[in-house]
């Protein structure tokens, strides 16, 4: 897409649809996808939020009070692009009956656990229904509202309460689940990847392009937990950087069809470098662990080439 | 004018859909209700309703899709069956707690274990706490006007609950039968438009349905819905009398068959009712003073009224088409004995009976032997079971 000009003053100075006083932790990926994605929407349209049950959906709506300036949704934890999709359904039976003169945006939030694993089902059939939609998933690579369990979006070897760390165990025993790649197989008109990078722009365009690409559309965003990924607050962007750096989580689009690869860095960073910054990841630090940081550089190399042979139309 | 015809329960359902032409119906197919989303997607590709058809991959994206558009402010409606609607409990108490008035055509069929496709009320039965209001139809007439009152009833501003109109599988769903219909624009006028008080969509206003309720709130919001659930008992009376004074076909919160003078009484839900009523006839003529009462309306539950009405008996038979694996009966055992009890009923003696389960047929036959039971001097098993092979 032509990317329009971008200034993040610009956007940040516009009001915020996610008002402050929710209850989410400091240092949360989560909220902060949202408020970069809600920046996307033009003051004059309307939004219809979903949320699957997650630490966004019980601390930013606790009755009576709501930190959502749009008109919001919650059913239940695996239907929320079911949900919406009944929303985008009324929408449309109102306009074709001119009962309705507004644009409403129909913008979705699920962790990972709502959109990789409980909530898959309902988000393919969404999507594949052509449902006009955005589907953000905030990705933070485990259940944490219900304590830090692993989700098929945890990384290979990350220390969770259900893949846990001991003499006969080093962490998850299996890789990440490509979703991102999943939901591009669903041949929509908008998949990207992005995270918390700099000025957001990378964020703020796949934002923009997937709210006003007409048909479904998909966002999968990096989405770090302090409480899960054991790192202090105020070190959020340098994971989401290092994570790019390193080619764990890269930046790319696809757009009806058309893989895009969005940054590639100039000199990719070992592994290690995002790894050394989180908790989840300290036991691999150990002597003798070498070998399990070397099969994760392996599956983090072999991604990237393969995702790269894709960008460049060699796949 | 009233028109008749021939058309099975799912038909009746089906035309009962067309007329009320909902914004929204998101459905699943399974036997034997899938015949409903099938009409749906007929009267939408022929033109024949403004209806968005959303076709789910799932009942329980179905009965999301539902609350969805309910929430945004329009009628939303979906068809179920068994396993189907099993996959929905879930959501049927988030979709009664959000007070969101969708119209479900449920058409009763087993539960799976092991998997059958006939009837039994095992299905509904196992949402009867899910806060829905649960009307069922003995034959595809009732069928087809009980869908024509559900929206009414369910969107009135004293109850706000979704409403499922039951009808048994293949029984009714498959059969054709008789049936008097109404004009399109006598059912439009009947029913009337849909206006929400609040929903997503409203342009003047921001809502959010579905919060986390603090044990702060949780209680009172509770006790809201199930006072709504105790005034739709009044509204289902009122919305069946205008129903009558329009279209001429009566109905209350149960059907009583020849009980003003009966001594011994079967309470019975859904189609086999049309089977006893004969017994009830039969016995009539060799002077046996039998009734019937059928049960329409189960939530909100007429405790009281059925105190009354089968407190005059000596002896009844609570019929069950489903098992509750308590050890002790049914649901609706349990339930029509708590009413005689709690209301003081204490010469009427019970005995609950279950019974048609998987779609085992019963006969005008097991019903006059249920009858002579209840009329002999013999102590009644307080449950038992009738029509399966020992």
């Amino acid at each position: 897409m032509a990317y329009q000009a971008y200034s993040l003053k610009e956007v940040a100075n516009k009001p915020e649809r996610l008002a402050a006083g929710h209850r989410m932790c400091a240092g949360c990926g989560s909220t902060v996808a949202v408020r970069a994605v809600l920046r996307a929407l033009k003051p004059e349209d309307r939004a219809v939020i979903t949320l699957a049950t997650s630490c966004l959906e019980v601390s930013s709506m606790t009755y009576p009070y709501t930190s959502w300036e749009d008109s919001y949704i919650h059913t239940a934890f695996e239907n929320a692009a079911a949900t919406a999709s009944g929303a985008v359904a009324a929408y449309r039976a109102k306009k074709k009956k001119g009962q309705l003169d507004e644009t409403y945006k129909f913008i979705t939030f699920g962790g990972d656990g709502g959109t990789y694993d409980i909530g898959f089902q309902s988000l393919s059939g969404a999507m594949e229904r052509g449902t006009d939609m955005v589907y953000v998933c905030y990705d933070n690579e485990a259940y944490m509202n219900t304590g830090i369990q692993r989700s098929s979006s945890t990384p290979l070897y990350a220390d969770t309460t259900t893949s846990a760390v001991g003499a006969e165990s080093s962490g998850k025993a299996q890789y990440k689940k490509d979703l991102t790649q999943i939901m591009a197989a669903h041949r929509i008109p908008y998949v990207a990847q992005s995270t918390f990078l700099g000025n957001f722009k990378d964020l703020h365009h796949k934002a923009e392009t997937a709210i006003y690409t007409e048909g479904p559309a998909f966002l999968n965003v990096m989405a770090p937990c302090p409480r899960g990924w054991r790192y202090d607050e105020s070190r959020l962007m340098e994971i989401c950087k290092a994570a790019v750096e390193t080619c764990v989580w890269p930046l790319f689009e696809v757009v009806d069809g058309e893989w895009v690869l969005n940054y590639e860095p100039k000199q990719k960073l070992p592994v290690t470098e995002y790894l050394k910054l989180q908790g989840r990841f300290k036991h691999l630090f150990q002597p003798g662990m070498e070998p399990l940081l070397e099969r994760i550089q392996d599956d983090v190399d072999h991604r990237w080439e393969e995702l790269k042979g894709r960008c460049e139309g060699q796949l | 004018m009233s028109v008749r015809g021939r058309m099975s329960g799912n038909e009746a359902a089906a035309l009962a859909i067309r007329q009320i032409n909902p914004d929204v119906v998101a459905a699943f197919p399974i036997t034997p209700s899938t015949e409903i989303p099938q009409f749906v997607s007929r009267f939408v590709a022929d033109g024949a309703v403004d209806t968005e058809f959303v076709a789910v991959e799932s009942e329980h994206s179905a009965m999301s899709a539902c609350m969805g558009a309910e929430a945004a402010g329009v009628r939303a409606m979906t068809a179920t069956s068994s396993a189907g609607m099993a996959l929905m409990y879930e959501l049927l108490y988030v979709a009664a707690s959000d007070r969101l008035p969708i119209v479900l055509a449920a058409v009763n069929r087993a539960l799976t274990g092991p998997i059958n496709i006939n009837t039994e009320h095992s299905d509904s039965m196992g949402a009867r706490d899910s806060g829905w209001i649960q009307i069922y139809s003995e034959n595809a007439q009732e069928a087809y006007d009980n869908m024509l009152m559900a929206h009414r009833i369910g969107e009135h501003e004293d109850v706000m609950l979704p409403v499922m109109i039951c009808q048994d599988g293949f029984i009714t769903s498959h059969a054709i039968e008789n049936i008097e219909t109404e004009e399109d624009a006598a059912v439009r006028a009947f029913i009337g438009t849909y206006k929400p008080q609040h929903h997503l969509l409203d342009p003047a206003e921001s809502v959010a349905v579905g919060p986390y309720g603090v044990s702060a709130y949780v209680m009172e919001l509770k006790r809201a819905q199930a006072y709504a659930m105790e005034c739709a008992k009044q509204v289902i009376l009122d919305v069946s009398f205008d129903f009558a004074q329009k279209f001429g076909r009566a109905y209350g919160l149960f059907e009583e068959y020849r009980m003003e003078d009966a001594e011994v009484g079967v309470l019975i839900i859904g189609s086999a009712a049309g089977t006893c009523k004969d017994a009830v006839d039969r016995l009539r003529e060799r002077g046996v003073k039998a009734g019937l009462v059928k049960l329409r309306v189960f939530r909100p539950f007429p405790a009281e009224e059925l105190a009354k009405a089968l407190g005059g008996l000596s002896a009844l038979a609570i019929m069950d088409r489903s098992d509750g694996f308590s050890g002790v009966g049914g649901p609706l055992g349990a339930e029509v004995r708590a009413a005689l009890y709690s209301y003081g009923i204490s010469k009427t003696v019970t005995t609950n009976i279950v019974y048609g389960l998987g779609g085992r047929d019963i006969r005008v036959e097991d019903f006059e032997s249920i009858y002579g039971m209840l009329g002999s001097k013999e102590e009644l098993p307080r449950t038992m079971y009738i029509g399966q092979r020992e």
